[in-house]
């Protein structure tokens, strides 16, 4: 799960990570409120930042300066209520629901900070770079000796010495190297105590008269552990996610909108990405990623159907199934009593096999609904490519 | 011939008297699998189902001789289940459960690893031999005994890829569930490692699917060590970047754990890689000339 940037510095605060002074606005006049309030406690500019979930706020015009009241209300003005455009938004960008606005820093040094997993070795990893402010792919891939890193033994924890090895790996100033020590182990304390997924600072900064600060701030959360985090739960943003996914994701379904014209319905997530692949194989594009699961009720199939309907540039359906646990009868009723209910009119084409295969395609068959069968998968995605083809835009 | 389950597998259930613990108790029994018996903390000293129930793993082992458990405890509790069973030296441990956190499994990774135990999972569906056994939730009997050994992070792929090979004749000497998180207990250069080894494996299908980079690394081993005909599949060559694709591990982050890296590398180490899942069957078939 994703939050914002005021949530996560937020978050950070609690464990004592220095961040710039700021507040969260969701108005025009909050907004300036919060900066007219800045200025009067002697700020000498202030930052107005776009709250969306996307990366590459900046370069999309979505982070201003501003030196004057004057001057922090019109940048206010052009930015919220915006449709934020990045590299990561898509084309149709994200729009500007609320801003977050900061004092400004004296910046000496940008620098980078992230923990994540490394999944080749099973333990988190501390991340330091000099290369503040870039994308860290970027730097991974053409200079990975650029990135200094720490594995964490989860038995201790962070080390302090890690911390100073990093700290002075960054070149930090003798001076700094205290207060990196306790910023850096404050990090991996909010990590581990929230259960996220992934924390970056990016950039983490040194100001003229040494001090510290998350200037940006990013974590995501381990969707497996929210179990455990109902406040963290609390922070989720639906307006920023894909309101297909939000419908789905109520009904437990492993859905993922993607920008193609056959929609598809698959029990097991590999055989669902595997699904896509075939479909693009047989010329196709996929419309959706969607696991349905292993034991999928009859409520679920019909709302999946709701959701894959909904998105208005499917033209065929594929449905892949492998019956192991979930019975293809039992799929099979229900697909035709969801067809029958929202009277669908796109061409459905079912590839089943496995526990029960055989009534479930009698039941198919029976229904006199207008179903196109595949023998094998192959078959089926040829015949869904071309049902998609045949459908008039 | 075959590797980690067979006719000597004496095996328990972790949460057997849930309803998926029960189900599943009586799929493998069903199958062939000497299931003696189940822990609920709690019921100790009671049967279900016929099945004596222990109140710790240490407890079943003593009384039943267990050398294999099946995990269907829920994910909150699943991480502490797998370290009871580690404790209790039960030598292979398959975990199904799906959703346990992952500062939870890098605990338990940090004990699994150099531990005599063996952890399949999890998020898996377990482990058969054809014939002989099997610990997981796979339906039986789409299998046919044979020499073919599978290694899959999916479920359903891995039903899929048996399917295709069952069809053709094709038998099957092992298939190894590795499971769909980031962090699991048996990777593919392990499963890789074992069917190489076994004297009743002839060939070796992989499947793999998007994220981190555990097939490049069981690729390296392909090309050093294994002259048996291996097939490869990598699910996911149409997933965007950034996005979880239902299993916990499926994500392409940081540049890292796409299919077209996975595929290049298992290309050069001579794998035969398929584009299409729809292969599987019959370049395998191919492969070892049936």
């Amino acid at each position: 799960m994703k939050i914002h940037e005021y949530q996560a510095k937020e978050i950070l605060a609690k464990y004592g990570v220095p961040v710039p002074r700021g507040e969260v606005a969701n108005t025009p006049e909050e907004a300036a409120a919060v900066a007219r309030k800045l200025f009067a406690e002697g700020a000498g500019g202030v930052v107005v930042k776009a709250q969306i979930h996307a990366g590459g706020r900046g370069k999309g015009g979505g982070v201003k300066v501003a030196r004057s009241r004057e001057d922090a209300e019109m940048h206010v003005k052009n930015i919220l209520g915006m449709q934020l455009v990045t590299h990561q938004t898509g084309p149709q960008g994200q729009k500007v629901q609320r801003l977050l606005i900061e004092e400004t820093a004296a910046i000496d040094r940008e620098l980078y900070l992230g923990i994540v997993l490394d999944r080749a070795i099973g333990k988190l990893v501390f991340m330091a770079s000099q290369a503040g402010g870039m994308e860290i792919e970027e730097v991974a891939a053409k200079t990975p000796e650029a990135i200094y890193k720490e594995s964490i033994d989860p038995a201790v924890g962070f080390g302090a010495w890690q911390a100073r090895k990093l700290a002075f790996a960054l070149g930090l100033k003798s001076t700094q190297i205290n207060q990196a020590v306790a910023f850096f182990q404050s990090l991996y304390r909010a990590f581990i105590e929230t259960d996220s997924s992934l924390l970056e600072i990016n950039p983490f900064i040194t100001t003229k008269d040494d001090k510290l600060f998350a200037l940006d701030a990013k974590i995501n959360f381990d969707d497996n552990a929210l179990f455990r985090h109902p406040e963290i739960k609390a922070l989720r943003d639906v307006a920023e996610e894909d309101p297909l996914e939000v419908e789905a994701s109520k009904y437990a379904l492993n859905y993922i909108k993607l920008d193609g014209t056959i929609a598809c319905m698959v029990n097991g997530a590999g055989l669902a990405m595997a699904t896509m692949d075939i479909i693009q194989y047989a010329g196709g594009s996929p419309a959706n990623f969607l696991d349905v699961g292993g034991g999928a009720t009859q409520e679920q199939i019909e709302h999946a159907f709701e959701i894959l309907l909904s998105d208005k540039n499917v033209k065929a359906i594929f449905i892949n199934i492998f019956g192991g646990i979930l019975r293809v009868d039992r799929l099979a009723t229900g697909v035709v009593a969801a067809a029958r209910k929202l009277n669908v009119t796109v061409p459905i084409v079912l590839r089943l096999e496995g526990t029960n295969v055989e009534e479930g395609r009698q039941i198919l068959k029976d229904s006199g609904l207008n179903f196109q069968v595949g023998a094998t998968m192959k078959d089926a995605a040829d015949l869904v490519v071309k049902a998609a083809v045949g459908v008039k835009a | 011939m075959s590797v980690l389950v067979d006719n000597n597998t004496r095996l328990i259930v972790q949460g057997i008297t849930g309803k998926e613990g029960t189900f599943h108790a009586k799929g493998c029994a069903e199958y062939g699998t000497k299931v003696v018996g189940g822990v609920t903390p709690g019921k100790g000293g009671t049967t279900h189902e016929g099945w004596p129930v222990f109140n710790t793993v240490q407890d079943a082992v003593a009384s039943t001789g267990a050398n294999a458990t099946m995990i269907f405890v829920p994910p909150p509790f699943a991480a502490d289940a797998i370290l009871e069973a580690e404790d209790a030296g039960i030598p292979l441990i398959v975990c199904i459960t799906e959703g346990i956190p992952t500062i939870d499994m890098i605990k338990v990774w940090a004990k699994i690893k150099s531990s005599k135990s063996r952890l399949i999972g999890p998020n898996c569906p377990g482990v058969i031999s054809p014939g002989m056994a099997k610990i997981g939730i796979m339906p039986g009997r789409i299998h046919k005994q044979g020499t073919v050994g599978i290694v899959s992070r999916s479920g359903t792929l891995t039903y899929e890829a048996v399917h295709q090979l069952t069809q053709r004749g094709i038998g099957q000497s092992t298939a190894i569930g590795i499971g769909g998180d980031p962090i699991i207990g048996t990777t593919h250069i392990d499963a890789m490692r074992l069917l190489n080894e076994d004297p009743g494996t002839e060939a070796i299908i992989m499947i793999g699917e998007i994220g981190g980079t555990n097939e490049e690394a069981a690729a390296a081993y392909v090309r050093e060590h294994v002259k048996k005909p291996v097939v490869g599949f990598i699910a996911g060559q149409t997933a965007p970047p950034g996005r979880r694709m239902g299993h916990a591990g499926a994500i392409i982050s940081g540049g890292q754990g796409t299919a077209a890296d996975k595929m290049k590398a298992m290309t050069e180490a001579g794998i035969h890689v398929v584009v299409s899942p729809a292969q599987i069957g019959e370049t395998m078939a191919k492969a070892i000339g049936k």
